[in-house]
């Protein structure tokens, strides 16, 4: 009784959440069984945070996430609903099914990289790796290795937990890009000293898609015998990546990357010769004492059968998601001109798209643009009003860093999805330029970059 | 007892209608529906001619910022009055929100009133978040910038005569 009225508000609120029309009749008929009259259906719409948009966004931001794969949801549901034990339980047949199960997704990991699955460590995701990754490392070899090496473009959590160990006193070397977003292999030769302890270059960077030359950087770091760490949350599936090839002793994965579940990851370690670490997670010693915690049983399948799939279809969806790529690029081309693209076209997963749109803002554009579900490097859609690191990194001006838009294409992107994105995208670009002060003066011939602003 | 939930909540349903826009967030993170407003239907986008003399025209901001705003007023000779206004923004929606804003609150007053508009007060009507003030400050700015153009420009052609 009392548990009723508890959960009478939650009934009446979940239906005051959807808005509908201000003259929506009242069903009087709600408790009738008999069939209902044909109704004039409006047009349901979503208010959320004060923007009213009809249905739910096209989804092109999937360098996010992405949906997981009706097909990797269909292995993990048994492990949550009937095989739902402990792998590190030995003594019934619950942990027994458990473990073989995550041994099993540890074989399909390991194939998608060309790796051993004993190289393959199940951690709750990219984030986690790359601080075991880069910590770990530099960490069981403080006594003689000082000095780590990245690039300006890494994530987020590499280039802080590179902050972190200059706190701790080690010596970090920030490797700038060219302006097409690729590092150079001649500047990290020259920065590698004796007591270098590692080199950390992302395989696809998640703002702006770019492919890094793996197997040369591979190549340079045996040479010199400093362990080569790659984030290849964005790459995996996606790009052929084979670790004895491309010389990676490290390296990070993102099960929700590649249509698999989220809070799941891996990292790879390699065994010859071996790569160690100091564990960043205490407890059971579980995966060989590199990451104690339960292993989420459900999730690891889930992000195995993710990983199968994407070695059956990488090919299919890299030509597919290319073709995309191009009808996106000129549909946007053929209507809207003074378009960059930020980073390299050649070496460049086609499935990141990253525009920037000049003489537009950013976070003005992504305003107009809730009917599709994009992100952006601009400052205002920041917290701290600074444009992304990354397009800074590439040398691009500020005032174009504000304007960028990345769309994501990915497995599940339709035909019919790129075209609707290019026609709003194209009506609101086109809307906010006449808004524009720069854009007039750039069009009656005025170099903007003569005028002396009034900042404040 | 399931059976009375259901039924509460099918009568719920019905009420659900009438709820929703007690229920509409206006408070929440996230733009505020004048903002929004302001930006699908900006009100007086365009250009005066700049160099007509009753045309005042601030600029200020910096495209490395993120926001450039360009207010033009035209000031009535005779009695000082603005009676028309035009702006354009390049800039975040907050941005756009206060600039257009700042057109509107200028249109048919003197030149004093406006440069006593304050940032304070575009702020609040759109209940910008603290991260969005400095657009109403930028809005303030050009209000203030366009002022001082009309007068510069109408003191270099009361010399011109001379």
């Amino acid at each position: 009784m009392a548990l009723s009225r508890r959960l009478l508000p939650l009934f009446l609120r979940r239906g005051g959440g959807v808005a509908r029309g201000p003259c929506s009749p009242a069903p009087a008929r709600a408790l009738s069984t008999a069939a209902a009259p044909a109704e004039v259906v409006e047009e349901e719409s979503i208010t959320v945070k004060g923007v009213r948009i009809s249905g739910r966004p096209l989804y092109m931001d999937m360098q996010a996430t992405t949906p997981v794969d009706p097909r990797v949801l269909d292995a993990m549901l048994p492990f949550y609903i009937s095989s739902y034990g402990n792998p590190h339980s030995r003594t019934h047949l619950y942990g027994w099914e458990s473990d073989a199960a995550v041994e099993s997704a540890r074989a399909r990991v390991a194939s998608l990289v060309g790796a051993d699955p004993r190289e393959i460590f199940f951690t709750s995701g990219a984030t986690e790796c790359n601080n075991i990754a880069v910590k770990g490392v530099m960490r069981f070899y403080r006594d003689r290795r000082r000095h780590v090496i990245t690039t300006q473009t890494e994530h987020k959590c590499v280039l802080d937990s590179c902050r972190y160990l200059q706190q701790e006193g080690f010596e970090v070397t920030y490797l700038p890009v060219r302006s097409d977003g690729l590092v150079d292999l001649a500047q990290l030769e020259h920065a590698i000293r004796p007591d270098t302890g590692l080199v950390s270059v992302m395989a696809v960077n998640n703002e702006i898609g770019v492919v890094q030359p793996l197997e040369e950087i591979g190549r340079i770091c045996k040479e010199k015998g400093v362990p080569f760490h790659t984030d290849a949350a964005q790459a995996l599936g996606k790009i052929p990546i084979d670790v004895n090839r491309m010389g990676i002793g490290l390296m990070s994965l993102s099960g929700h990357k590649i249509y698999g579940p989220k809070g799941v990851g891996a990292l790879y370690l390699r065994r010859r010769p071996r790569i160690r670490v100091e564990p960043q997670m205490s407890g059971g010693g579980q995966e060989r004492g590199i990451r104690s915690g339960t292993v989420p049983t459900p999730l690891v399948v889930g992000f195995g059968a993710a990983c199968e799939i994407a070695a059956q279809e990488m090919d299919y969806d890299h030509r597919r998601a290319t073709a995309l790529q191009h009808r996106l690029l000129d549909g946007i081309r053929a209507q809207v001109d003074d378009i960059v693209i930020n980073g390299s076209m050649e070496h460049r997963y086609p499935g990141n798209l990253n525009l920037s749109f000049a003489y537009v803002e950013g976070e003005s554009l992504l305003m107009g643009l809730k009917e599709v579900a994009v992100s952006s490097g601009s400052a205002c859609t920041s917290a701290s009003l600074e444009p992304s690191y990354v397009l800074r990194a590439l040398g691009v001006e500020e005032d174009m860093a504000h304007t960028s838009i990345r769309f994501g294409i990915g497995r599940f992107t339709t035909e019919e999805e790129v075209d609707r994105a290019i026609e709003l995208t194209v009506h609101q670009v086109k809307k906010l330029r006449d808004m524009s002060p720069l854009y007039e003066m750039a069009k009656a011939g005025i170099d903007l970059k003569s005028i002396e602003w009034s900042q404040h | 007892m399931m059976l009375r939930v259901v039924g509460k909540r099918l009568l719920g349903a019905a009420a659900g209608g009438q709820a929703s826009p007690a229920l509409a967030p206006a408070a929440r993170r996230g733009y505020h529906e004048r903002v929004v407003d302001h930006y699908n239907n900006p009100r007086n986008v365009g250009t005066f001619d700049k160099d007509d003399p009753d045309v005042g025209t601030g600029l200020v901001g910096a495209p490395a910022c993120g926001d450039v705003m360009k207010l033009q007023i035209r000031v009535d000779e005779g009695s000082g009055r603005v009676v028309d206004a035009r702006f354009k923004t390049f800039g975040c929606g907050s941005a756009i929100a206060s600039s257009s804003v700042a057109s509107e609150w200028v249109k048919g007053k003197q030149m004093e009133e406006i440069v006593a508009i304050k940032n304070t007060e575009i702020a609040k009507h759109l209940s910008l978040p603290p991260v969005k003030l400095h657009c109403s400050m930028l809005a303030e700015d050009a209000i203030k910038a366009a002022v001082k153009d009309y007068e510069a420009k109408k003191v270099k052609l009361a010399k011109a005569d001379e």
